[in-house]
């Protein structure tokens, strides 16, 4: 019933206002008030529609700047990384330059608007072309835009230039959908070795257990990074394309099946500091997946944890490899790598300790 | 002039039949439904695209909702959308993606791509040159109705059970490939994926023609220096469509294959529901390649028309010559060619070798310079002119507003140290939708309202124009605006919700106001589609040129027949743009004025061509001897 009411109350309003449309059209064309501009004529809609144009712009602007300056805070995200100081500089830079430009060109396509609009008494200038205009505007933008691809090209040229040896390497995989991390274990530092095909509900990472590398890694929910040290995230996914995304430490990077990704950065403020600094003891650095995955894309997420070298080395000693959560895989271990995995993987105790904490 | 008997073959078979045409133009099918003339087939292309346009934007709504008011209860959409309302009264988060997917699909191709260029390629070409039809009268009727059934196809893909493609409108695979993956890349992908390469045939054919009809059917006189802007920009637009479309063609194919026929082409090494698949060797940023390629000429297949349009209709209402006609030619043809080596700034973080990055960074970021010269020149044409504030000038001068707002944040995207942290957030989002979507829409709609009186011979309503302008102008900047604060904060792109996270858990105040924004815009555009229907039958009747315009087509009669001209095609004496010529009587001579009787308002060089010219309307060619 209230449906009905609503439908024929509409109805009634869409009748009134073509009604209204239609008293006043025909009252317009008695008046000959011009739809028509055919000698020249227009009628009084010109100058407001010139009016308007101005002031639309002047307050939209007026309502930019307002905006951009009372709310900075909350639209810009404090940076953690090194390079994220620099991007965030070159788009700094970059919104200087551009809302300058978008600032005059605006005001000045208003003011034109409403200053040149029609007047019966006048007539356009013929002004067809003015080399020197051209060229003018076609250099300084050149100009302008080479001074920005050289910033941005140093920046880029560091992001993506090789890791350093002494990088802390940590896996990242993306699958439907979430986030693990895989380390490269506390005896060797080396990832071991993974195939796709190797892969099954336990063994999630593909590990291939014929490699010694592998029989130390181990698993992580949470992304741990010490601070103030490189870290090279390997970066692959298992099902469909996701995109490793860091918004705090500007970090984004593809996750692609069958193509691993890398991406480097450093930390420079552990959860911790950006926690006092945000005065909120519940922040978090947080992984997000910025490639549409599927269903759940918008729930992928990952918790990022920056934590002093120290307490990283200590948090990364109490995690267990693998291997050890899991020995049923034990026999998938090559007879002769056996023994060094037990080792490696915290099954047993290794010799090799026991006779340096004998001496 | 190599077209010269063609047209005087032409002339004189309508020239016995001029004054009686009825009697060959046929039945209702052969003149509404099948029709070979341009002028019909524009109109079919511009009625499918609107229609398209209501269901691309419907879309858009849905989503909003989600996103702008998270807890609202959208029981009541049930009646629509069935099933994909979930108990709790939300939409399908897999739904929610099949709503973005096609969004974008509708709107930048069989909206921006067929609405815009099929409408008006079609329909100015052969009246701005002087052409009775288009080369080929039947490929281009092709064109339409195998365009129209890639329409149908993608619209029974809407109603499926499984849901349309929902892997996004750049449709990467595996995503787009595994049914395993998401739902709509079952039976969904393959009507999108069938739609696409009948899309593309559709639009291969209609290139084929506009290019062969500029190149070869300009009337005596239209040298490729008196084209108006507009036929240069659709030039521009079909050689760029042929060149860059099959490439889509291709990776539509391989992934079919992919998809149906177990090849690798895209595939590796994927684990997915419990079985690692056979697939290796593919290369998934392949596809994005293949996809690119064609992805960002498309941005200036859908952006070049609009330019033209507004080029001409900023030019006349302005009672000025554009400022900088080879200039503006020049800057379109530069960006159509770098249109085609940038295509992988899309791709700065997807793991491609970063050294390309750097590459494609360089060349992205010179597209700003041609991009430049025009707002300047646009803003040079209104200086001291004499502005006429037409729906078709209003929506013209909007559209260089978006051109410059959303053109200037391709700076910061196309830097690809800048782009590792916007990629796929919502400044993405407010770049594009301002400098290609709402520019190209605004181009879209001056079009109409400029050259309605032409296609239907009466008047659409001025005020109402104004009306749907403002509402839309201001609108638009409500609901683009916002999103590059969004995205500067961080925001990723397709995101059903937010709340998962604490890093993007602000802005419901913005996204509301975004939703709300973009509620009311769409409701506008009830304004003009009420304009439209209604003057189509009950407009004021046009006067022949009614905006005193210099261009070919206002010299046809009011409602011309198929063959444009009654008589003999006119002929061409001088550039489109003399308007307010010192020394004129009138602020604009048309293009088939001779030179001979304008001995007032001539330029010295313009002196010189005065010998060239010929009393009649054919024939004679003189060639100029300089001693």
């Amino acid at each position: 019933m209230t449906n009905l009411i609503i439908g024929l109350g509409v109805v009634l309003i869409l009748v009134i206002l073509f009604l209204l449309y239609r008293i006043s059209s025909l009252v317009s064309l008695t008046k000959k008030r011009g739809t028509l501009p055919d000698d020249g004529r227009v009628d009084s809609s010109n100058s407001t529609n010139a009016a308007l144009f101005l002031i639309v712009t002047i307050a939209g602007l007026a309502g930019f700047f307002w905006y951009s300056f009372t709310y900075f805070e909350d639209y810009t995200l404090p940076v953690a990384s090194v390079h994220g100081k620099w991007t965030d500089t070159i788009f700094w830079i970059t919104m200087g330059v551009t809302v300058v430009a978008f600032t005059v060109i605006s005001f000045i396509m208003g003011m034109f608007a409403y200053r040149y609009q029609h007047r019966r008494e006048r007539k356009a200038k013929f002004y067809p072309d003015n080399h020197y205009l051209e060229l003018a505007w076609t250099i300084i933008p050149a100009v302008v835009l080479a001074i920005l691809i050289f910033t941005g090209l140093r920046a880029w040229n560091d992001i993506t230039s090789p890791a350093s040896e002494e990088a802390e390497v940590i896996e990242v995989i993306g699958q439907q959908f979430a986030w693990t991390a895989r380390y490269p274990g506390n005896k060797d530092n080396t990832l071991g070795k993974y195939n796709y095909k190797l892969i099954d509900p336990v063994n999630e990472f593909g590990l291939d257990l014929t490699d010694k590398n592998s029989f130390d890694d181990f698993k992580s929910l949470e992304l741990h990074v010490p601070k103030g040290k490189e870290v090279l995230l390997k970066i692959r996914a298992k099902d469909v394309l996701h995109s490793l995304y860091i918004p705090h430490f500007r970090v984004k990077m593809d996750a692609v099946p069958g193509m691993p990704t890398q991406f480097k950065f450093t930390a420079t403020k552990t959860t911790q500091e950006m926690r006092d600094e945000l005065r909120n003891q519940n922040f978090n650095y947080e992984l997000a997946c910025a490639e549409v995955c599927g269903a759940a894309h918008f729930s992928m997420k990952m918790i990022v944890v920056v934590e002093e070298p120290e307490e990283y080395e200590a948090w990364k000693q109490k995690q267990e490899a693998w291997l050890k959560q899991n020995p049923d895989y034990l026999k998938k271990v090559p007879a002769e790598l056996q023994e060094v995995a037990l080792i490696k993987a915290g099954l047993q105790p290794d010799p090799g300790l026991a006779v340096a904490a004998g001496k | 002039m190599a077209t010269t008997d063609i047209h005087v073959h032409t002339g004189v078979h309508h020239d016995d039949h001029g004054h009686e045409h009825e009697h060959h133009e046929g039945n209702f099918w052969t003149k509404y439904i099948f029709s070979e003339d341009h002028k019909v087939i524009a109109k079919q292309y511009l009625i499918t695209g609107i229609f398209w346009a209501l269901i691309g934007g419907l879309l858009s709504l849905l989503f909003r909702l989600q996103l702008g008011f998270p807890d609202a209860n959208l029981e009541w959409l049930r009646p629509l959308l069935g099933g994909w309302i979930t108990a709790q009264g939300k939409i399908d988060p897999e739904f929610y993606l099949a709503l973005v997917t096609m969004h974008g699909t509708i709107m930048v191709f069989f909206v921006l791509t067929a609405g815009l260029s099929g409408t008006f390629a079609n329909f100015l070409i052969p009246l701005q040159i002087g052409a009775r039809d288009m080369a080929s009268g039947f490929m281009n009727m092709l064109s339409y109705w195998i365009f129209f059934i890639a329409s149908v196809l993608m619209f029974i893909s809407l109603f499926i059970e499984t849901g349309p493609a929902a892997g996004g409108w750049t449709v990467y695979p595996p995503l787009s490939a595994l049914p395993q993956a998401i739902s709509g890349s079952g039976l969904g992908m393959t009507l999108w994926l069938v739609s696409m390469a009948l899309f593309i045939a559709s639009q291969l054919l209609g290139g084929i023609n506009y290019i062969t009809t500029v190149i070869n059917m300009r009337t005596h006189g239209m040298s490729f220096t008196r084209m108006p802007l507009t036929v240069w920009a659709m030039f521009f637009t079909a050689i760029v469509g042929l060149l860059s479309f099959p490439v889509l063609f291709s990776a539509a194919l391989l992934l079919i294959f992919d998809r149906s026929f177990g090849t690798s082409f895209f595939l590796s090494d994927i684990y997915i529901a419990g079985e690692a698949l056979a697939n290796v060797g593919g290369s998934a940023v392949l596809f994005q390649h293949l996809f690119w390629f064609l992805g960002h000429p498309e941005v200036y297949i859908v952006l070049l028309p609009a330019l033209g349009i507004t080029s001409e209709i900023i030019a006349t209402n302005s009672r000025k010559p554009i400022f900088g006609y080879k200039a503006m030619i020049g800057s379109m043809l530069f960006i159509a060619i770098l249109s085609f080596v940038v295509w992988a700034h899309h791709m700065f973080v997807s793991g491609m070798n970063p050294f390309l990055g750097s590459i494609f960074m360089l060349l992205t970021l010179i597209i700003a310079v041609p991009s430049a010269v025009k707002i300047f020149n646009y803003v040079t044409t209104l200086w001291q002119g004499n502005i006429r504030f037409t729906p078709g000038m209003l929506f013209s001068i909007g559209m260089v507003s978006f051109f410059l707002s959303g053109g200037i944040t391709g700076i910061f995207v196309g830097n690809s140290a800048i782009d590792i942290q916007l990629h796929d957030t919502y400044f993405v989002v407010a770049h594009f939708h301002l400098v290609m979507g709402s520019a190209s829409f605004f181009g879209m709609l001056a079009g109409i309202y400029h050259w309605f009186p032409k296609m239907f011979g009466r008047m659409m309503d001025a005020r109402l124009g104004y009306i749907h302008f403002w509402i839309s102008f201001v609108g638009v900047y409500m609901v683009f605006f916002p999103m590059h604060y969004i995205g500067i904060a961080g925001f990723p792109r397709r995101y059903y919700s937010w709340t998962n996270f604490d890093t993007f858990s602000g802005f419901f105040d913005l996204n509301m106001l975004v939703s709300i924004a973009a509620i009311v815009t769409f409701a506008a555009q009830f304004i003009f589609l009420f304009n439209f229907f209604y003057s189509m039958f009950r407009g004021v009747k046009a006067p022949a040129n009614p905006w005193n315009s210099n261009t070919l087509e206002w010299t046809t009669p009011r409602n011309p027949g198929h063959g444009n001209w009654p008589g003999a095609i006119p002929s061409v004496y001088r550039w489109p743009y003399d308007y307010s010529k010192p020394g004129a009587k009138d602020d604009f001579i048309p293009q088939t004025v001779p030179f001979s009787e304008t001995p007032e308002s001539n330029l010295p060089h313009e002196n010189e061509l005065v010998r060239l010219e010929t009393s009649g309307n054919q024939g004679a060619v003189v060639v100029e001897k300089k001693d």
